[in-house]
């Protein structure tokens, strides 16, 4: 136990951190790639044409992922932000750092994919369903985060007040949730009932999973790489950065 | 209890001695709600339907105007750390300080929403939702406010990213606000919502103080 302890924080340290990440990032890009072919090859050639929204709905399998990862992707933030408060580590601040332009990416893909999709299938790019809101909203718990963390210099600060709004975020998320899904319900605004998934065909699923696996493994690759750069970034006045860049 | 009380009874009275900064944000909430009729018409019932929202809105922009002064003089004059270092425990002097801002910038939105509710309309018993709504949900925006505050102090174009930080985390408060008075004006129950704002307010009236409180120790360090 004691020794399985000294390993873990081994890797808590930028230094030892930063040639694991290097490793591991092609074998996730790897995997990225692999999970992406196989999934848009189920969800353009075997997928079958959906009986009522036509080809159009194959939009879902960028659509569904980006908002899964979106969400996803804040919860493991938080994680890594948390662990980062408690336990002092610095690579779990800089993975917090490094996730959140990601986490971002993927709400505003989840978003304007959502609009693409609802054009045709709704005639609207925007209807104010509970989802769409709380997806908006978590693409603005992005934002606030990555700009607060710009905005204060040091860097130290800078983790541990991105840290504290990382949390109350996540305990706010499901408040969030939960009032914007039932003012949604008390308004009945739409007629569009988004929570009622329509029954799929398997491999309409297979083609989701692939997909949303490729998007984890890319998000993944990429947080990785920008953790190695946030790493060299603050670490550079170290000797070991000097060598690891020469 | 005493060092809370002492904290609360002195920040009402630094902010005594400069009564613009109080009432700045108050008439800007008195301005921001007459806007509205201006730019939309004075049709009167187009104005009743969207009172509620407005006006909890305008609630919103303005406790949000008054936040960063909650801590920025105490910081800038060094009060703060005498605070952080004080045999109280900082948490308590900051839910003074909170419920201080509450009393200066909450509590006049309060009185005022009911004379502001007759510019639209709204009848005796929608003002009294609108009144007792924004009763349970002023001390919810400046509890969930002074964590955004306490991130901030301190940091470049603060005002702008505190609106960012926090904007987002109002949105519960405002559905159930104003959601209560348009229920009621539906003729619609609105315990619901007046207990889910009463069950928030309680959460962040527990949780607040302490995340605000870590916030400012950062800042501090």
């Amino acid at each position: 136990m004691r020794q399985s302890l000294i390993h873990w924080f081994k890797y808590g340290s930028p230094q030892s951190f930063y040639p694991l990440a290097g490793r591991m990032i092609p074998w996730f890009w790897a995997a990225a790639a692999l999970f992406g072919i196989a999934g848009l090859w189920i969800s353009f050639f075997v997928a079958p044409t959906d009986a009522q929204q036509g080809e159009g709905y194959r939009i879902i399998f960028v659509h569904v992922p980006a908002s899964w990862m979106s969400m996803f992707i804040y919860l493991v933030m938080a994680f890594w932000a948390g662990l980062g408060l408690a336990l002092n580590t610095r690579v779990s601040a800089m993975m917090a750092q490094a996730l959140a332009p990601t986490g971002a990416l993927m709400a505003a893909l989840s978003l304007l994919t959502g609009a693409f999709w609802g054009k045709p299938m709704w005639g609207t790019w925007w209807v104010w369903d509970a989802r769409l809101t709380s997806e908006l909203i978590l693409f603005f718990l992005y934002l606030g985060f990555m700009a607060l963390q710009a905005a204060i210099d040091d860097p130290r600060r800078a983790d541990k007040a991105g840290a504290i709004l990382a949390l109350v975020g996540v305990v706010n998320i499901p408040i969030i949730y939960f009032s914007v899904k039932w003012w949604n319900t008390l308004h009945q605004g739409s007629t569009i009932n988004l929570t009622k998934a329509p029954s799929m065909a398997q491999t309409m699923l297979w083609g989701m999973l692939l997909m949303a696996l490729a998007f984890w493994m890319y998000s993944i690759a990429v947080a990785l790489m920008r953790v190695r750069a946030i790493i060299l970034e603050r670490e550079r006045h170290t000797e070991w950065v000097k060598h690891a860049v020469e | 209890m005493s060092a809370f009380l002492a904290t609360v009874r002195r920040d009402l009275l630094l902010a005594l001695r400069r009564k613009s900064e109080v009432l700045t944000a108050v008439f800007f909430f008195v301005i921001v709600t007459s806007l509205f009729p201006l730019g939309i018409g004075p049709e009167p019932v187009l104005l009743k339907k969207i009172a509620p929202g407005i006006l909890w809105v305008a609630a919103l922009l303005a406790t949000l105007l008054g936040l960063p002064r909650l801590f920025a003089a105490d910081h800038g004059d060094g009060t703060l750390e005498q605070m952080a270092l004080s045999p109280s425990p900082l948490g308590l002097l900051v839910a003074g300080k909170i419920l201080a801002h509450w009393l200066l910038c909450g509590l006049p939105l309060v009185l005022l929403a009911p004379v502001l509710g007759l510019q639209f309309d709204l009848d005796a018993s929608a003002l009294g939702i609108l009144t007792l709504a924004l009763l349970l949900g002023t001390p919810l925006l400046s509890l969930i406010g002074a964590i955004g505050a306490a991130l901030t102090l301190g940091v470049r174009g603060g005002g702008v990213l505190l609106a960012l930080l926090v904007l987002p985390l109002y949105i519960p408060a405002l559905i159930f606000g104003a959601g209560a008075v348009e229920a009621h004006i539906a003729g619609l129950e609105v315990g619901g919502h007046l207990s889910l704002l009463a069950a928030m307010l309680v959460l962040a009236a527990f949780f607040a103080p302490w995340a605000t409180t870590a916030a400012l120790r950062i800042a501090l360090e």
